[in-house]
């Protein structure tokens, strides 16, 4: 590896002033054809191309990306990891990408940041706690570590937070997954891609496709805005504009894309060493490690691809957090943005073959992709490799919009979609 | 925050005041007995998610609580007109043949 990451290099490095790095990943042009072209550069695509590459032993692949690495939801979520869903096969999902995490920073050769510092997700009616203590042994049962905390078990994590019975909607509970936590967005994108580089594979930056090239019922590659590429497999990760890809390929996804909106405040010195999530005021917050609390909440109603948000689910989301920490009340926040995630009905996602023999498409994953970014690519990496789903995402295919066989993860995730 | 023109207030009103209520004029299988479960579940759940301009329902909640429809382009949000499902139809069928 011409850049292995250690203290050695570092110190070797240093001596020649910091001059000799080498760029981090490659930047080649295209060749004509490859075995697997992967659309889409954020965290999903890149951890697919990696996997592909490292486990599958396929290195002929090019990840295409219309914009630049992680500039899409990638960069743009509140990078919050967490695996306690209700149902089995969500729960072994997200469980099989929280495992992962646990060890990527090492297998990437590249901090990620990953910090296991839990997640809680607040209850403020009986409804709730009854919901939070169903998922909870749920999760236990499925091998999700969970507990269910107190007011006063909360206040003793959360110091800052207003537990009293004074408030609007009191706390009266909360569910904690320990290993939960968050990593640093940039460098899940940036790790992949290094190491999916080293191993070969093309990453090829401001190349957008344009159309499929389709023989009869299987595909021979696609149209960029930097000539065709041929490829005998093509897996689409674009997130939101997933359905304009489908389109291209005649084919009707049960998606719809929507804005969704996080912002984050000035620094200020650590006083939140956890996530917290509540559903009922529908808001969630954590404080990053450069001391900004970063801050989201729900979707646009309607959908949308301008990648901003409403100005009034800024403010409901703000009252959201003044109720449950009012001291932040005087906290002055610095950026806004949003990112367009593609909802599927169920909130769970779609790891799926087509009808149109090596299209693949790994979409849906909606308001928590970020979550499952190791975990997604491993079994789309499977499902490209051996034609064929992985156990684990097998229940996720497109099959199931007609079979009726849905994982309704909507309300029963730890969070409101 | 869009401003929406309530075809049956006749005033045009912040985005608050209404309620998305999904994708226009998807048909129903006009043979229901007969069409299979592809059939049913394209029409559930599959939708046409375009990037440009969309017809789209929404619900004057916080006045007359009627539906009508919007044509809105989903990129720069800007609102082509709103109409009454009746007379919106015929104007959307027309594009779909053009």
């Amino acid at each position: 590896m011409a850049n292995r990451y250690s203290l050695w290099s570092l110190i070797k490095h240093g001596l020649k002033h910091h001059e000799s790095w080498q760029p981090a990943w490659q930047s080649p042009t295209p060749r004509n054809k490859y075995d697997v072209i992967i659309v889409g550069g954020g965290g999903h695509g890149l951890a697919t191309a990696y996997y592909l590459a490292r486990e599958h032993g396929i290195t002929n692949v090019a990840v295409l990306e219309k914009g630049y690495l992680g500039g899409g939801n990638t960069a743009r979520n509140t990078t919050i990891i967490r695996s306690n869903y209700l149902w089995d096969e969500a729960a072994q999902l997200y469980e099989h990408a929280l495992k992962l995490w646990e060890g990527l920073s090492q297998d990437l050769n590249f901090n990620v940041m990953f910090s296991q510092r839990g997640v809680m997700n607040l209850g403020h009616t009986l409804q709730d706690m009854r919901d939070i203590e169903r998922r909870a042994n749920a999760n236990l049962l499925n091998g999700v570590d969970a507990v269910v905390l107190s007011p006063s078990e909360i206040r003793d994590i959360v110091p800052l937070m207003d537990v009293s019975s004074k408030t609007r909607y009191p706390v009266m509970g909360a569910s904690f997954q320990p290993r939960g936590g968050v990593a640093r967005h940039d460098a899940v994108a940036w790790g992949f891609a290094r190491a999916a580089s080293e191993l070969g594979v093309h990453i090829i930056e401001q190349c957008e496709v344009t159309g499929m090239l389709i023989d009869g019922d299987r595909i021979k590659g696609v149209k960029t805005t930097r000539g065709d590429i041929l490829a005998d497999k093509v897996g689409c990760v674009a997130a939101g504009n997933t359905s304009t890809l489908a389109k291209m390929a005649g084919i009707r996804l049960p998606l719809e894309s929507h804005p969704l909106q996080a912002f984050v405040s000035e620094s200020l010195k650590p006083c939140l060493d956890t996530v917290v999530m509540s559903n009922a005021v529908h808001g969630y917050v954590s404080q990053s490690d450069k001391g900004e609390l970063v801050i989201g909440a729900g979707i646009d109603s309607y959908l949308g691809y301008g990648q901003r948000g409403s100005p009034h689910i800024i403010e409901h989301t703000a009252a959201a957090i003044i109720e449950l920490f009012p001291s932040f009340s005087r906290v002055r926040m610095n950026r806004q943005w949003g990112g367009i995630v593609d909802v599927s009905p169920d909130a769970c996602p779609i790891i799926t073959k087509t009808r149109v023999k090596g299209l693949f498409f790994n979409c849906g994953w909606g308001t928590g992709g970020f979550k499952a970014t190791p975990g997604s690519g491993n079994v789309f990496a499977h499902t490209i490799a051996n034609d064929a789903p992985h156990r684990l995402n097998a229940a996720f295919s497109l099959d199931r919009f007609a079979s009726g066989h849905l994982i309704d993860e909507h309300g029963a995730a730890a969070v409101a979609h | 925050m869009l401003r929406i023109h309530c075809p049956y207030c006749r005033e045009v009103r912040e985005e608050e005041e209404f309620g998305y209520a999904g994708e226009a004029y998807i048909a129903r299988p006009a043979a229901p007995e007969e069409v299979d479960d592809a059939v049913w579940g394209d029409y559930v759940f599959h939708r046409k998610n375009p990037r440009g301009w969309h017809w789209e329902q929404w619900q004057h909640v916080a006045g007359c609580r009627k539906v009508f429809v919007v044509k809105r382009h989903t990129v720069t949000y800007e609102i082509a007109g709103s109409w009454t499902l009746a007379e919106g139809k015929a104007l959307y069928l027309s594009e779909e043949q053009s």
